[in-house]
């Protein structure tokens, strides 16, 4: 019994597992992308939004934030401020407003000395993503 | 070091050492920002010294990995490389692109950068991890292409063993996979699915079929079980792996607008993740059990039974805590992710590349099999010293994690971000008091390659009998 499962035999499955549940994984991305025209809130993707895009990662934004809960941990969540804010004016605001050095002792998002048009662009953006369907996350607006 | 060419893997392990230092020193800087919220701002803001912390970590694993096959390869092939001077060539170009990228990162701003290296051309930065300029990413797909070719040729023309082939099969899919770094439509849905194609199949998928080999090669190295055997484990290893780990990819698609299909797809497989790392630690202590020889390079043992025990804790437990669809729900997003992140990416491939460095660099400095047992000793102490660092880290950022899922999401008057993030503030200053463990670690650990480099190598007390 001692050769009762072989080398060939584990070979033959991870070969075999791999094609299997690769072409599984491939189906799975047809039938998805079959789906998400549903759901993406593709409708409000324009050339605003599409500079926000570039403003919002050319920034580097994702380093502090979360954006549909994927991103970094130092900052809140973006992917439903839209819905928080209220307004694009509101996020505009906000981000137009920080203090270039800071808030002493405490965490500060930086002054990226935005053009009111990239203000404009990065908030259409987020309203944007604020569309998609993301099966009711985050739990609570707070993000 | 049984062929000459193999020495081109002690230019990738240092380099991989030294940057290993920067990444931790940046681990304290955003460590510390948590904690003093202005900490060295506005020089160096958050988001910068993260995109450094993380991308020195990514760099200065592909050189352990690349060091890794460099050494092991030849060993495997029994011949030496095609092009050691190719090796040698692309180790300095992607050590120049590596410094010149993130000196980009601290000495201008971060949009300054993408305007200079000409973004809008091929639109690829600013995406957690590859925030490298593009530029950079294809200097990436360039070295890799140069060192698969070399690796794959030397293997094409020398014996074939499973170890090669599975190393050279992680390291292409590694490349393969690279190239969706490319792919970034203005739909962020479609970014963040291909995302994840880079992400996700790295480190959840190829890259276990890298350390799965490594860990063989050392484990055949020095335990003397017989290669049928190990090589039966590693094929059942990495067939656990990508069954479960490709489409366990979806337990990223459950909150980024993908249907909700991918809640069952993705609770279901990557709640089968741990088991491949289950077998490792299994695999990894049947083998030192049935060990036919002691090999006096017991701290490269310990690594490799180190790796084990931590990448099916960190990957394996700490990624199923949060895996399933209605608990994740609540955690994605917090310090539990990045709890998790910290003991996985230690456990499976920090600990590899050192247990591959520990075990071939007495070898590539001219020893006989090991370093002094006074040098090894200070190893050891590294060893726990930035193993039991890590463990703790972890535990604070799930306290620091739990807390937060529960004040800002699941209780009844869910509290701001920021609010929050104050009430947790005690397990960040833990969290940091421990990054300066996890440093003292490391410099022990780096000592050891300087103490008793002059004493008599280590020896085995007496050979065990074999127990098969």
């Amino acid at each position: 019994m001692a050769q009762a499962f072989t080398k060939a035999m584990a070979r033959n499955i991870f070969y075999g597992g791999t094609a299997f549940f690769f072409l599984l994984f491939l189906a799975l991305t047809f039938q998805t992308h079959q789906v998400v025209p549903e759901r993406d809130n593709h409708e409000a993707i324009n050339e605003v939004v599409a500079l926000g895009k570039k403003v919002w990662e050319e920034n580097d934004c994702i380093g502090c934030h979360t954006l549909l809960g994927e991103g970094a941990y130092f900052a809140p969540e973006l992917g439903n401020v839209y819905k928080r804010f209220g307004s694009t004016d509101a996020i505009k605001a906000f981000i137009a407003s920080r203090p270039k050095d800071g808030v002493p002792g405490r965490r500060s998002m930086p002054q990226f000395n935005l053009s009111d048009e990239e203000l404009t662009a990065v908030a259409e953006f987020l309203k944007y993503v604020s569309g998609i369907n993301a099966s009711n996350w985050p739990p609570s607006p707070q993000g | 070091m049984k062929y000459q060419s193999q020495k081109v893997a002690k230019l990738y392990f240092i380099a991989a050492i030294g940057l290993f230092v920067g990444q931790i020193l940046f681990g304290l800087i955003i460590g510390a920002q948590y904690v003093w919220g202005d900490f060295l701002f506005p020089e160096i803001p958050f988001n910068v010294a993260r995109m450094v912390h993380t991308n020195l970590l990514i760099v200065w694993l592909l050189f352990g990995f690349m060091g890794a096959a460099y050494y092991l390869v030849p060993e495997e092939a029994e011949t030496d490389l095609v092009a050691p001077w190719l090796a040698t060539l692309m180790f300095w170009i992607f050590l120049a692109a590596g410094a010149a990228t993130i000196l980009g990162y601290l000495l201008v701003p971060y949009s300054t950068l993408a305007e200079l290296t000409k973004n809008d051309l091929l639109p690829t930065m600013g995406r957690e991890f590859l925030e490298q300029p593009t530029i950079t990413k294809l200097g990436i797909v360039v070295v890799a292409l140069a060192f698969l070719a070399n690796i794959g040729l030397t293997i094409l023309k020398g014996r074939k063993t499973v170890i090669n082939l599975v190393l050279l099969m992680g390291l292409t899919g590694l490349a393969v996979f690279f190239l969706f770094a490319f792919f970034n439509p203005v739909n962020i849905v479609w970014d963040k699915y291909y995302w994840w194609w880079v992400v996700h199949l790295w480190v959840e998928g190829v890259w276990e079929l890298i350390l799965g080999s490594i860990l063989a090669f050392i484990l055949i190295k020095t335990t003397g079980v017989d290669r049928e055997v190990i090589e039966k484990w590693l094929y059942v290893i990495i067939a656990m792996t990508l069954i479960t780990g490709i489409v366990g990819t979806g337990h990223h698609y459950y909150w980024i607008g993908t249907p909700e299909f991918w809640q069952w797809w993705g609770s279901i497989f990557s709640a089968m993740e741990p088991i491949p790392f289950f077998m490792m630690t299994v695999f990894a202590f049947n083998m030192v059990n049935k060990r036919r020889r002691n090999h006096p390079n017991k701290a490269a043992v310990l690594w490799a039974l180190g790796t084990a025990v931590m990448a099916f804790l960190g990957a394996g437990v700490w990624g199923f805590l949060h895996t399933l669809a209605p608990v994740n729900y609540y955690t994605h997003g917090t310090q539990i992710t990045a709890a998790h992140g910290h003991m996985a990416f230690y456990g499976a491939y920090v600990m590899i590349v050192l247990a591959i460095i520990s075990y071939a660099m007495p070898l590539l400095r001219g020893r006989e099999a090991a370093n002094s047992n006074k040098s090894q000793v200070l190893e050891m102490w590294g060893f726990w010293l930035m193993t039991i660092s890590i463990v703790f880290i972890t535990l604070f950022l799930t306290a620091a994690g739990i807390l937060q899922v529960y004040l800002q999401r699941f209780s009844d008057n869910p509290m701001p971000f920021m609010v929050v993030q104050e009430k947790v503030e005690l397990f960040y200053v833990l969290r940091e008091l421990t990054g300066f463990v996890f440093l003292a670690g490391l410099i022990v650990y780096i000592a050891s390659f300087f103490v008793g480099s002059k004493e008599p190598e280590a020896t085995v007390e007496g050979e065990v009998v074999a127990t098969t």
